[in-house]
């Protein structure tokens, strides 16, 4: 069975399928029941995964446009997979969660929920192209969907936001396409096809002016500092739906970019620019923390949170150690989750009390238990707390990454402490304290919006205490990517007892 | 030999869709000349219409038949792979272009009336029409299929003032903004006028070097005379800024805003696909046939050329607010990222013709959403006809969805957004720039791509993120024709984006055997 195709058609189908629906509700449970038909049609699929079997499986590959050798092939290895059940897990959530986003800026609800499945498609798509050209095609076409959330369905920013991310992008995802064209040129294979492409770049001066092509476009999209510019404002004004697939889901596209293509196309340049991106990455694991802490908007400083991650998750990519690279694959899901329950969650605050900005609230706690008490666990999951599914990433990443760059993994953990600072300052000035005046008739989460949050909080707390299931489909994809590199996990530098002693 | 002259031959059967054109438009004439008034209209748009989907038949029965490897009438028109592949994308495009100028609240009852005065009152009650819009056009499009296939610097330079004069009567029959349309078939005239006196004076020229106005002699030519490299180098300069002015590109593009705003829309439409295509035809016969030997000369200054016209289009469009001048701009900006594919040749046959395929699919691509566009911009209205200040645009989106909807796609191809034709076009010129060593050329291209996609999303967030002022423009009921124009691109842009292989592989084919020689 064509897997990945039919999660793809479903989406698309069930996008065109909304614009046809003439009662918004209608559209919306619509839309809910087909992407939890994708839900579960994923869910199958990652079944029949066999984590220890070939490296990309479910594979489809067929002649898109031979004049340039580009093909439509999609499949997908083990991080591949977990990244499309990220997607395909937060899209109903999403869904739940928007329910009220598109009728308060009055505008087509409809056309919201199309987009979040064509979205959907994309986002399938994305993770799962074996074309390195079909794989530019969704990096580039995605933005489109969420340009127009942002913009139509935004804050009142929205459309200098919508404006900022999509040229950001496009400059980013511009310049890969040189790199694509001329990767595709100086291979000289007539094909496009990632399994073919892999090592056919030896010399080093071309792999490193390649390197950047895509590296560029992958650390705007991801973002790394100082690429980062646009998300605090795009996440800002972003409904908070959108917000989570962008935080969650479309940012990982440039980490996963990274480890797929930066490293295994161009191995040589990857390990000259290594000392480079860690550092990069170190600096917006700090600053996106400081600078989160001193954010008075909620939404901007989850988003600058976002920053201070995705440098964990880059530095885990580049360290290029198994336990960093399993760790950054994992954190990217767990990010996912983390962030996008904080998003939700401070979402409906929002939308309760029609303000982003923290010095208007105050001891939430006490009129919305429910509300707070999942704020502190998504919360405590994006600092990092163990027990929650985010710790155990953060410290692959952390232990991986100090097997080969000691200084950058112990000035990377100052960042869990700050994280630890940005959080439980933000949760005391918004849920504790004497309740504010505005706060006082807050109504707790209702059904639905404890249907969005349950299932994130599970997730959390399952992958928190047993990992297992995610890590082993994630290693042996991993350990596979690095071997493609050539790199080895360093020895353990544990001192040999002397014989004799 | 006893002071007899030997009767050229002519191919007729290959000549038949120029012919067929030609004709139309004579008999055209004809009915203007002896047709009573009420009867002109529709006997004129038949008979385009016909004759314009005549000429794409023969011109595809001809492609069918075999290509033939000979240039025709004595050497003077080329009616190669390249030629009908251009002949077959300006005859679509042109046919399209009819169907916009049917509705013909666009041309002027009578242009001769002064602008405000009492003929003009008069006219208009009459209901006055202009019927000779019809056979003008057709005489245009004749010099449009004659000017790419033109063989012969003579057979060209007819081919220009056939193709350029009655554009420039077209461009000043607005029904609207009477002055800014006279403004602009002025200036576009003289304008025009300089420029085609520089390509002739760069035939002269050349004929001077090489002795004679044959493309492929003046090739042979280039490594065989000796010792008049002024006439050449000159010739080939004045030659080149006479066909640089036609496609627009800096620095010869000024005419290109004040003449797309002022010139009635569907001209406009006809002007910014047709023209441009019809004109990059010749550019590259003239610069692969006749100056192909010349190519490390002419090459670093294209180069040059390339650059400035894709900065200036892309740089100059941000400042505008008129929707006509900043596509305008945008078909300058585009007129650069054609001339990397002008550029793009190679060392071996194969380079070539990847590098002409992508220029040709480009072409075909970009033509299908510049009419679409133009279509649009002629069924959004205000009280004083079309709205042209993007200002009016505000809020279109939520008035009118569909349509809105459509010229976003539009504008999404312009700025070559993967899954739209314009992303197919782009790529298929920047490959083969980089695949033939003009990688510099193309970073600068994405460069301005990037500036350029600033523009038309501006467009689309005025449209879409704004709201709607309570004056807005109304958004006219299409007429059957103009739909079907607006769909027909829409498709096309559609289905070149997601399936673009048949037609890469025409072009492909058609550029096969590159041109005759």
């Amino acid at each position: 069975m064509p897997w990945l195709s039919t999660l793809m058609g479903v989406s698309v189908l069930g996008a065109l399928g909304v614009t046809l629906v003439r009662n918004d509700k209608l559209a919306k449970q619509f839309t809910l029941v087909v992407s939890l038909i994708v839900l579960a049609l994923t869910v199958a699929m990652a079944v029949q995964f066999s984590p220890n079997g070939d490296k990309f499986q479910f594979a489809e590959t067929y002649d898109w446009i031979p004049a340039f050798g580009v093909h439509y092939g999609v499949a997908v290895d083990g991080i591949a997979l977990v990244l499309i059940l990220l997607s395909v897990i937060l899209v109903p959530i999403v869904v739940l969660a928007s329910w009220h986003d598109a009728e308060a800026g009055k505008r087509s609800v409809r056309t919201y929920f199309s987009l979040l499945l064509v979205l959907e498609a994309m986002m399938i798509g994305v993770f799962a192209a074996t074309d390195v050209f079909l794989f530019y095609v969704f990096f580039e076409a995605m933005l489109i969907p969420m340009y127009f959330m942002i913009g139509s369905y935004g804050g009142a920013q929205r459309s200098y936001a919508a404006v900022k991310f999509l040229l950001y992008s496009l400059f980013g995802g511009l310049l890969m396409l040189v790199a694509v064209i001329a990767l595709y040129s100086i291979a000289g294979k007539g094909t496009f096809m990632f399994s073919d492409l892999v090592g056919t770049i030896q010399d080093v001066t071309t792999q490193k002016w390649l390197f950047l092509g895509f590296f560029i476009a992958f650390a705007i999209k991801a973002p790394l500092w100082p690429f980062h510019t646009w998300l605090p404002d795009a996440a800002a004004q972003a409904p908070a739906g959108a917000a989570v697939l962008l935080v969650g889901v479309l940012d990982k596209v440039g980490t996963y970019g990274m480890l797929r293509f930066c490293l295994e196309l161009f191995p040589d340049a990857a390990k000259f620019f290594t000392p480079l991106v860690i550092t990069l990455s170190v600096i917006g694991i700090v600053y996106g923390a400081i600078v989160a802490i001193g954010q008075t908007d909620m939404k901007r400083l989850i988003a600058y949170t976002s920053v201070s991650h995705f440098g964990f998750i880059a530095m885990g990519v580049f360290a290029m150690t198994t336990s960093a690279g399993a760790g950054a694959t994992l954190y990217m899901v767990n990010h996912g989750f983390s962030t996008g329950a904080l998003f939700l969650i401070a979402g409906f605050l929002i939308y309760r009390r029609g303000s982003q900005f923290i010095a208007d609230y105050g001891g939430v706690q006490k009129v919305a238990p429910i509300l707070a008490g999942t704020f502190l666990v998504a919360g405590l999951s994006s600092l990092s707390l163990p027990g929650l599914s985010t710790f155990v990433s953060e410290f692959m990443v952390l232990t991986g990454t100090y097997q080969r760059y000691v200084v950058p993994a112990v000035i990377a953990t100052v960042g869990v402490i700050l994280a630890a600072i940005y959080i439980l300052w933000m949760y005391q000035r918004t849920m504790n304290g004497p309740t504010a005046e505005s706060v006082k008739s807050l109504p707790d989460l209702n059904a639905r919006e404890k249907w969005v949050v349950a299932p994130l909080v599970a997730l959390l707390l399952v992958f928190g205490f047993y990992p297992k299931p995610l890590l082993d489909v994630i290693n042996p994809a991993v350990k596979d990517t690095l071997s493609s590199v050539s790199v080895t996990d360093p020895q353990p530098a544990v001192p040999v007892a002397q014989e004799g002693q | 030999m006893n002071g007899t002259i030997e009767a050229p031959t002519i191919e007729y059967a290959l000549l038949a869709p120029l012919l067929v054109v030609f004709g139309a438009a004579i008999v055209g004439v004809l009915v203007e000349a002896f047709a009573p008034r009420y009867l002109r209209s529709a006997i004129h748009l038949p008979l385009t219409l016909l004759s314009l989907a005549g000429a794409f038949a023969l011109a595809v029965w001809q492609a069918v038949k075999g290509v033939p490897t000979k240039p025709a009438a004595m050497g003077a028109v080329a009616v190669d792979g390249p030629a009908l592949f251009i002949w077959g994308t300006i005859l679509i495009l042109a046919f399209v272009s009819v169907l916009l100028i049917k509705d013909e609240e666009h041309f002027v009852g009578s242009a001769a009336a002064v602008p405000g005065s009492a003929e003009e009152e008069q006219s208009l009650v009459e209901r006055a029409a202009h019927t000779e819009v019809y056979p003008l056009l057709l005489f245009a499009v004749g010099g449009m299929l004659l000017f790419p296939a033109a063989n012969d610097l003579l057979v060209a330079f007819v081919a220009l003032e056939v193709m350029s004069l009655p554009l420039y009567l077209l461009c000043g029959l607005a029904r609207r903004r009477r002055l800014l349309s006279q403004e602009a078939a002025v200036k576009y005239f003289l304008l025009g006028a300089f420029s085609s006196a520089f390509f002739l004076y760069g035939t002269a020229l050349l004929y001077g070097f090489a002795g004679s106005v044959d493309l492929v002699k003046i090739n042979q030519a280039l490594g065989a005379v000796g010792g008049q490299d002024t006439l050449l180098y000159i010739g080939a300069a004045m030659l080149g800024v006479g066909l640089l002015f036609k496609i627009g590109a800096a620095p010869f593009q000024a005419w290109k805003p004040d003449v797309y705003q002022g010139s009635p829309t569907p001209i406009t439409a006809l002007m910014a696909s047709g023209t441009l295509v019809a004109a990059f035809g010749a550019l590259l016969r003239v610069f692969w046939v006749g100056l192909g030997g010349l190519d490390w000369d002419w090459r670093p200054v294209l180069y040059g050329v390339a650059i400035l016209t894709m900065v200036v289009g892309a740089v100059l469009a941000i400042t505008q607010t008129d929707i006509k001048r900043m596509l305008a701009y945008s078909s300058i900006a585009h007129g650069g990222f054609l001339l990397i594919g002008v550029i793009a040749t190679g060392h071996t046959q194969a380079e070539n013709t990847s590098a002409l395929s992508g220029l040709l699919f480009y072409l075909v691509a970009y033509g299908f959403t510049t009419v679409g566009a133009f279509a649009v911009v002629t069924m959004v209205r205000d009280a004083g006809g079309e709205a042209w200040h993007l200002s009016r645009w505000a809020g279109l989106g939520k008035r009118s969805p569909l349509l809105a909807g459509v010229f976003a796609f539009f504008l999404l191809a312009f700025a070559g957004i993967p899954l739209t034709s314009g992303f197919f076009g782009k790529y298929a010129v920047f490959q083969a720039a980089v695949a033939n060593g003009a990688t510099p050329l193309v970073i600068i291209g994405v460069v301005a791509s990037a500036v350029a996609a600033f523009f038309y999303v501006r467009v689309i967030v005025l449209m879409f993120f704004s709201d709607p002022a309570a004056d807005g423009p109304s958004v006219v009921l299409p007429s059957r024709g103009t739909a079907a124009v607006v769909g027909v691109a829409a498709l096309a842009t559609v289905v070149l984006g997601v399936y673009p292989q048949p037609v890469l592989d025409l072009a492909h084919t058609a550029a096969q055997s590159l041109f005759v020689r």
